[in-house]
């Protein structure tokens, strides 16, 4: 079985309902801070943070009838941990169908945990061009900062410990949406010199740890 | 993790999850030659040795290109391949390299079997850049990466790969992966370059182009190698075009939506006309951008992966050791 499955010890901390009122109040912010949508461009991080992207994308188009340009980053390839010893899985395709020269860069993750994503993503769309300014809206803030980041919109501000899992579903690529947490267990470990890896994150119900 | 092989010698053995996961992976590479800035830092650091034994242009350039923009420091060595004692030299050679401390070796020599040597000798990923008459597995990674970009598909297609079959280890890494990933194999071409015993792999054999090409979906033709055609396997050049050279006539007993394909470098009026080279059944320049991209992921895969024994990054997923220490604290606090 996965080490991801459910069991008694996890806990929900965010619902459907709780996700989709999270994110129309950040659209609100987003809109309100930058008065309108004006030279704004959304890029969600795989995987996951492309959904809520659009998810925002969409309740922007709501609320003011226009469409966001909108983009999603791999952020594998700018990771600081790739020489390190980090898993790579399937590094997946990154498509900004415009110009960020001048834009103000909305950039839309799941879970903010180290900030090391965040930096990694940061370093990727500076190669894209000169972005304006960055934004950063996240719907879970669970701490544990490793980098000077903070995000300017934010779902929900999770404490947690840093041992624990932060499990983000989205009815798009896991069939509901759901924020749990998972206290820390035991996992299959990764033996160094065997050959043995560690086996994080399916793909489908990942464990955002940085 | 869905390729964990140490080395890329060939495509002989491979899975086809394992030819899926290079694929997929090669099409999120062409993004990053797309972009103004061609360069991530995924292998910032690391140092890819090009080894050649044999002459190549493009293939050498294309790998180091592909390294270059995923940041590695690249290093080309030209080797003569007169020495009479090839596996010593090899060997040594090997030696040599392992002492400055690579972090891959992309090999192309003359002998069959000499990337497999190396890897025995060194303790650094091999990727064969073309061994002898065995394998070239990146070129064939990259045609089957432009049939199934083109097609949607490769199972289920009927491919012909046509002309010197014999000599070609483009045409057998060719038939390995494409056999994997459930296309049919037919090797046209006269008796001498095409024997019969090569039924034997897996492919059907036809001696006639025309009769060859009919109704298949993707045409493969193979560079002849003019020196080779000194009488001893053909006639005469003349002869050898007049019954294999792709010509529009040709194409037309294969599907209406064939595409063709060319390892390069062309011999026009040789094994193909000009008209269908440039024509518009032709995929060769997508072959050339593909490659790139299939070695970037190629390099990545086997550069960028964890070190045995390892220090576990901060960033990354925290382990505990199977059931004895207690989950070690994060590093960075």
């Amino acid at each position: 079985m996965s080490p991801n499955s459910r069991d008694d010890a996890t806990r929900v901390v965010l619902d459907a309902a709780q996700i989709h009122r999270a994110l129309a109040r950040i659209a609100h912010e987003i809109l309100e801070r930058n008065k309108g949508v004006e030279g704004l461009g959304i890029v969600g991080i795989r995987s996951r943070g492309d959904l809520i992207a659009r998810r925002l994308q969409q309740e922007i188009a709501r609320l003011e009838g226009e469409s966001v340009p909108i983009g999603a980053i791999d952020v594998t390839l700018y990771r600081d941990d790739i020489s390190r010893g980090a898993d790579h899985h399937l590094v997946q395709i990154t498509e900004i169908p415009w110009e960020v020269d001048g834009r103000t860069v909305l950039l839309v993750d799941d879970v903010l945990f180290t900030g090391r994503t965040t930096r990694a993503a940061l370093d990727a769309l500076m190669d894209f061009g000169r972005p304006r300014a960055i934004q950063l809206a996240v719907l879970v803030d669970r701490g544990h900062r490793e980098l000077p980041i903070r995000a300017d919109y934010v779902g929900k501000n999770l404490p947690t410990q840093r041992a624990e899992d932060v499990l983000v579903r989205l009815s798009e690529s896991d069939g509901l949406d759901e924020v749990a947490i998972r206290p820390a267990g035991p996992r299959i470990a990764a033996v160094p010199g065997t050959g043995v890896e560690s086996k994080p994150a399916s793909r489908d119900t990942r464990a955002r740890r940085a | 993790m869905l390729f964990a092989r140490p080395h890329l010698l060939g495509l002989e053995g491979l899975t086809a999850e394992e030819i899926d996961f290079l694929l997929d992976s090669a099409e999120s590479f062409k993004e990053v030659s797309e972009r103004e800035i061609k360069k991530v830092p995924a292998l910032r650091g690391r140092t890819v040795v090009n080894l050649f034994y044999e002459a190549s242009t493009r293939t050498r350039t294309s790998f180091e290109i592909a390294a270059k923009r995923l940041s590695a420091d690249t290093i080309n060595l030209s080797a003569s391949a007169s020495s009479a004692a090839k596996g010593e030299t090899l060997t040594d050679t090997a030696r040599n390299l392992a002492a400055m401390r690579p972090d891959a070796i992309v090999v192309r020599h003359p002998s069959s079997g000499a990337p497999d040597l190396l890897a025995r000798h060194v303790d650094c990923p091999i990727i064969n850049a073309g061994d002898g008459a065995h394998e070239h597995p990146t070129q064939a990674l990259l045609d089957l990466l432009t049939i199934r970009e083109r097609k949607g598909r490769i199972a289920g297609l009927t491919v012909a790969i046509v002309g010197d079959v014999l000599h070609s280890r483009v045409a057998r890494s060719n038939l390995f992966g494409l056999l994997t990933m459930g296309a049919k194999v037919r090797f046209v071409g006269p008796p001498t370059l095409v024997p019969p015993g090569f039924s034997e792999l897996g492919a059907e054999i036809v001696w006639d182009l025309h009769e060859g090409l009919k109704d298949v979906d993707v045409v493969m033709m193979l560079r002849i190698q003019r020196e080779r055609m000194n009488g001893r396997y053909f006639s005469s050049l003349d002869e050898y075009s007049r019954l294999y050279c792709l010509s529009a006539d040709a194409v037309a007993r294969a599907r209406k939506d064939v595409i063709i394909l060319h390892p390069g470098p062309m011999n026009r009026g040789v094994e193909i006309s000009s008209t269908v080279a440039d024509g518009p059944y032709s995929v060769i320049m997508d072959q050339v951008t593909n490659g790139v991209a299939v070695r970037m992921a190629v390099l990545y895969v086997l550069v960028g992966r964890r070190k045995a024994g390892a220090e576990q990054g901060e960033g990354a997923v925290p382990i505990a050791l199977a059931e004895a220490s207690p989950r070690r604290a994060a590093t960075g606090e």
